[in-house]
């Protein structure tokens, strides 16, 4: 059993960067392109990877350390996220405060790194960061309590695993808002529209990519692929709460979850392309929002 | 021999060693540094070790000796509780003491005073855990009010500094006006003053239990800083000299985190609402603490408000614990005390860290704002890897001390939720709110302080002439520095050593504790296991990293600029621009005040200007305005007070008539 439990950290590690192809083949669809290939996040970090770098003098050890820290955080937390219907590498009480706690991590590194370039475009965008991921957090901590009171267990593994059909059949509303609440944390956290724009060119605009702007080579490949592994993980949380799989044959229940994570893909490419993204002001009541409905789910629970 | 007595005789030798200091600061003495540090360091040492013993073992041991005073005996007492609470302050005054060495300035004739203070100081917070007896309590509560008012007011010569001291002093005395009120109430219904007469607490009448928790939340939470009676913190923290800060920040307002749990083990089982108060009030001194700490731009007055949000955070793990207690349930009770008491330890550690790093700033630049720091990470690498070290620690991530112990209450607290019970789930989902927030602002405040401080270019010619502290400085902080990973790593073993302490809480007798302490264990052992793995993909990427072909092709060149040709270090983001989006965001509970003077006029002639500041609510809205209140009804008997003598001398002629008339009535 356990050595089921370590096929998912594989598929992240492969098939992260593929998310981020799909996202963009959803956007490229809408807007009528024919879109850069889906392996071009692989080919990006292959290319970066051999690459030399280049530090602004400026910078201090903190700046290198960001990208390798970064990730290796964001690695971490993936060996407590069960996958289809398998339970994390690790799993205990209260696993899932240690993710986020580990995401946090690598984002205090991220702003530190940030501000190690003494750049007023990477000051901006790490103050808000902190700002906004300050105020998702409550969001995703008291969403995993809904989860955990719904469950009446407290790690990431029993809690999905007690979320089956006949608890969406009993209390399905609340596990909606939870989702809900989770989707708007994938977007904030991942800096997708409607709180960031990936792709946008005007530094004052940005947030996460303005925080990296002076990363390159093999530095900017660990970022890249840290985002892609982060993307994997809130989406993995998503399709876990959205899509209990109870089958007793594993190949299926992988294929189940591996198609979800994909659809999940292809829901930030269509909300990036029917959305525009919000004003700054305007995304802490996002996150507030969520934060909310995460609380109206705990409500309808305990009714 | 009892151990008590060398733990006493401890405490004798840094008082004395403190006067020696003073006598020989007045001579202006090269020895006064050596000999106020050294005798410090033998009485600290003195003293740990027989705490460590009884942490140990779990042994209590009691000392009564004769004393001459009215109603008071010489009772003093080492248990698992006191021990726990002994251990951070000797570790901590100790590394502080040789900081003191080479940061006082050594010309000057106040510092042999400024030992006498330190040592007093520190064997006073020693008496006030070791005290048995009510009046041997606030003998040494006074006396380490006393001496830490003169160390606030070290550098007297400056205004602000008298005010702080002022204010400081007020609030000490306040604070023991109601413990003194906490000890007679209970001393009036026990029929005695000493603390082992008081140990069945229960049985009192119900109103006058709620009575004394009342006292006690107010009388220790001054001094431990709670909100709202932290408004002396941020006053007298950045006012005293650095190594002070960090013993008063790191293990003085602990004391008052002692007093609370020392009134709590009278009673068996508190009442839910004493819970939920301490629960409330953890929430909003965390939540409040870190938003007054992100407006500052004042390096050790961030770190003051800081220690209001720490000071939350464990009073949310002993509320925790009370409503464990409460409802009976023995595993709430036990990680909540555990995450509150093992957070008052991890404080010590990295709160002391970083007051010592801002102290090796400031005495390297004279400069505490942060607007005008920046890039002291290169002329001090020691220090800053030390700050960032400690920044990450208090920010409760992991693989470092906070996280742990922040862990424990956010387990208690889940473990409250799924309960279904009606008087938990509220307040666990309160709890799991309010320390997510914490959380999160806290890596905003501090991303804020370590950046702006130590990474960029600096941003003015102080920063950038800056130098590295000296070596018993750096000693310190890097000592500080190592137990930040340590105490992570071992947190099993460690929360294995606090199980007497954890019994003495409980009332339960160390071998019912074992179950919990297994489950507890478990856990922290895979977050050990996380860490180690945490490690151990951060050295393979490194590797990888340095393999790359391109690993030996590196340049240097200028930070991305836009193209724009001449930036200057003003340019750069500063604390206060950090800041911005959340204190605006949070503006109707901060009321922060900002004042703008635009220029004017095509050519503007006047400088254009902007000030902001976020000065503390509770005291613009509620102290100053009783304060000024008092003084206004006190200046209508200031006509009494006339400096005339012989119309005293009537005063006092016409209150024996008045009491003899009332005698003879």
């Amino acid at each position: 059993m356990k050595l089921l439990s370590l096929i998912h950290p594989f598929l992240a590690l492969l098939l992260a960067p593929l998310l981020l192809g799909v996202i963009n083949r959803v956007k490229a669809v809408f807007a009528g392109r024919r879109g850069q290939p889906l392996l071009q996040a692989y080919y990006d970090i292959w290319k970066l990877l051999g690459k030399g770098a280049v530090y602004s003098r400026t910078t201090t050890w903190v700046f290198r350390a960001g990208p390798v820290i970064g990730l290796t955080a964001v690695i971490s937390a993936l060996m407590v996220l069960p996958f289809a219907g398998q339970s994390g590498v690790i799993s205990f009480s209260c696993d899932f405060v240690v993710m986020a706690y580990l995401l946090g991590l690598a984002r205090f590194f991220t702003i530190a790194a940030a501000l190690d370039t003494g750049s007023s475009f990477e000051g901006m965008g790490a103050s808000r960061e902190a700002q906004f991921s300050a105020l998702a957090e409550p969001a995703l901590l008291l969403g995993l309590a809904a989860l955990a009171v719904q469950s009446s267990s407290l790690s990431l593994s029993d809690i999905f695993t007690q979320l089956n059909l006949q608890a969406w059949m009993k209390v399905g509303p609340a596990i909606l808002l939870v989702a809900a609440a989770m989707a708007v944390v994938l977007l904030a956290e991942n800096s997708r529209i409607p709180v960031d724009d990936p792709n946008t060119h005007l530094e004052l605009t940005m947030i996460h990519e303005v925080m990296v702007l002076d990363h390159g080579g093999p530095d900017f490949a660990y970022i890249l692929y840290g985002a892609a592994l982060k993307l994997w993980l809130f989406a993995a949380l998503l399709v876990n709460v959205l899509m209990p799989v109870q089958a007793s044959n594993v190949p299926v229940n992988f294929a189940v979850a591996l198609t979800g994570m994909f659809v999940a893909a292809i829901g930030v490419g269509v909300v990036e392309s029917i959305m525009a993204r919000l004003r700054l002001l305007k995304v802490p009541q996002l996150l507030v929002g969520a934060a909310v409905l995460s609380t109206l789910a705990l409500v309808l629970l305990l009714r | 021999m009892n151990s008590l007595v060398w733990m006493l005789a401890g405490l004798i030798l840094m008082v004395v060693g403190g006067f020696a200091s003073a006598f020989f600061g007045v001579r202006r003495s090269r020895y006064t540094r050596q000999i106020g540090a050294w005798s410090l360091a033998a009485g600290c040492a003195m003293a740990m070790i027989p705490s460590c013993q009884t942490l140990w073992s779990g042994v209590s041991v009691q000392l009564a000796l004769p004393w001459p005073i009215t109603l008071g005996t010489f009772h003093v007492g080492l248990d698992p509780l006191s021990a726990f609470f002994a251990i951070p302050i000797c570790g901590l005054s100790f590394l502080g003491a040789f900081y003191g060495m080479e940061y006082l300035p050594s010309n000057s004739k106040a510092t042999g005073f400024a030992w006498a203070g330190y040592n007093l100081l520190v064997a006073s917070m020693l008496l006030v855990v070791l005290a048995r007896q009510a009046i041997l309590f606030l003998t040494a509560w006074e006396i380490m009010a006393l001496a830490s008012f003169f160390l606030v007011a070290f550098e007297n010569e400056r205004e602000s500094v008298r005010r702080a001291a002022w204010l400081y002093l007020v609030a000490a005395h306040v604070s023991a006006a109601f413990v003194a009120a906490l000890f007679f109430c209970l001393g009036h219904y026990t029929g005695s003053l000493d603390f082992d007469a008081w140990s069945g607490g229960s049985s009192l009448p119900s109103g006058i239990g709620t009575v004394i928790f009342f006292l006690a939340l107010v009388g220790f939470g001054i001094k431990a800083g709670f909100w709202p009676f932290h408004i002396w913190l941020p006053e007298a923290h950045p006012a005293a000299p650095s190594h002070v800060s960090a013993v008063m920040s790191g293990v003085m307002i602990k004391t008052g985190i002692y007093g609370l749990v020392r009134v709590l083990t009278f009673f068996d089982t508190p009442p839910m609402s004493w819970g939920w108060t301490l629960v409330g009030i953890g929430i909003t001194s965390g939540v409040l603490g870190v938003l007054y700490a992100l407006a500052q731009s004042d390096l050790k007055r961030l770190l003051a408000y800081h220690s209001v949000e720490n000071i939350g955070i464990i009073a949310i793990g002993l509320g925790l614990g009370c409503l464990g207690l409460s409802t009976g349930r023995s595993l709430l009770a036990f990680v909540g005390f555990a995450g509150g008491l093992l957070h008052v330890l991890n404080h010590a550690v990295f709160k002391g860290l970083l007051f010592l790093g801002a102290g090796s700033v400031l005495h390297a630049t004279g400069i505490r704002n942060t607007n005008r720091l920046g890039g002291l990470l290169k002329a001090m690498p020691v220090t800053g890897r030390t700050f960032f070290i400690g920044s990450l620690a208090i920010c409760g991530l992991p693989p470092l001390n906070g996280f742990v112990s922040e862990f424990l209450i956010y387990f208690g607290a889940y473990h409250g939720a799924v309960a279904f019970h009606s008087g938990l789930i509220v307040s666990c989902l309160a709890v799991v709110l309010g320390m997510a927030l914490i959380g999160g602002l806290a890596a905003a405040a501090f991303t804020k302080a370590f950046g702006i401080v130590f990474l960029g270019e600096p941003r003015s010619r102080e920063a950038a002439a800056a130098h590295e502290a000296g070596p018993a400085m750096r000693a310190a902080m890097t000592i500080l520095a190592i137990f930040c990973p340590m105490i992570a790593l071992l947190a099993s073993s460690i929360l294995q050593l606090m199980a007497p302490v954890l019994s003495t809480v409980l009332h339960v007798s160390a071998g019912v504790l074992t179950s919990q302490l297994e489950e507890t264990v478990y856990f922290l052992n895979q977050i050990v296991m996380i860490s180690l793995f945490f490690g151990m993909v951060a050295i393979l990427l490194l590797l990888l990293r340095r393999s790359l072909p391109g690993a030996k092709n590196v340049e240097s060149a200028v930070t991305w600029d836009c193209g724009y040709a001449r930036p200057s270090a003003r340019m750069q983001y500063t604390a206060s621009s950090f800041a911005q989006p959340i204190k605006a965001l949070f503006a109707f509970l901060l009321g922060s005040h900002s004042h703008l003077t635009p220029p004017r006029g095509i050519l503007p002639q006047a400088i254009a200007s902007f000030t902001s500041t976020a000065p503390d609510r509770v005291n613009e809205r509620f102290y100053h305005p009783i304060f000024e209140a008092i003084l206004k009804g006190l200046r209508r008997v200031r006509v009494l007070q006339h400096g005339e003598v012989q119309l005293y001398v009537l005063y006092v002629a016409m209150t024996l008539v008045a009491l003899l008339i009332w005698c003879l009535r």
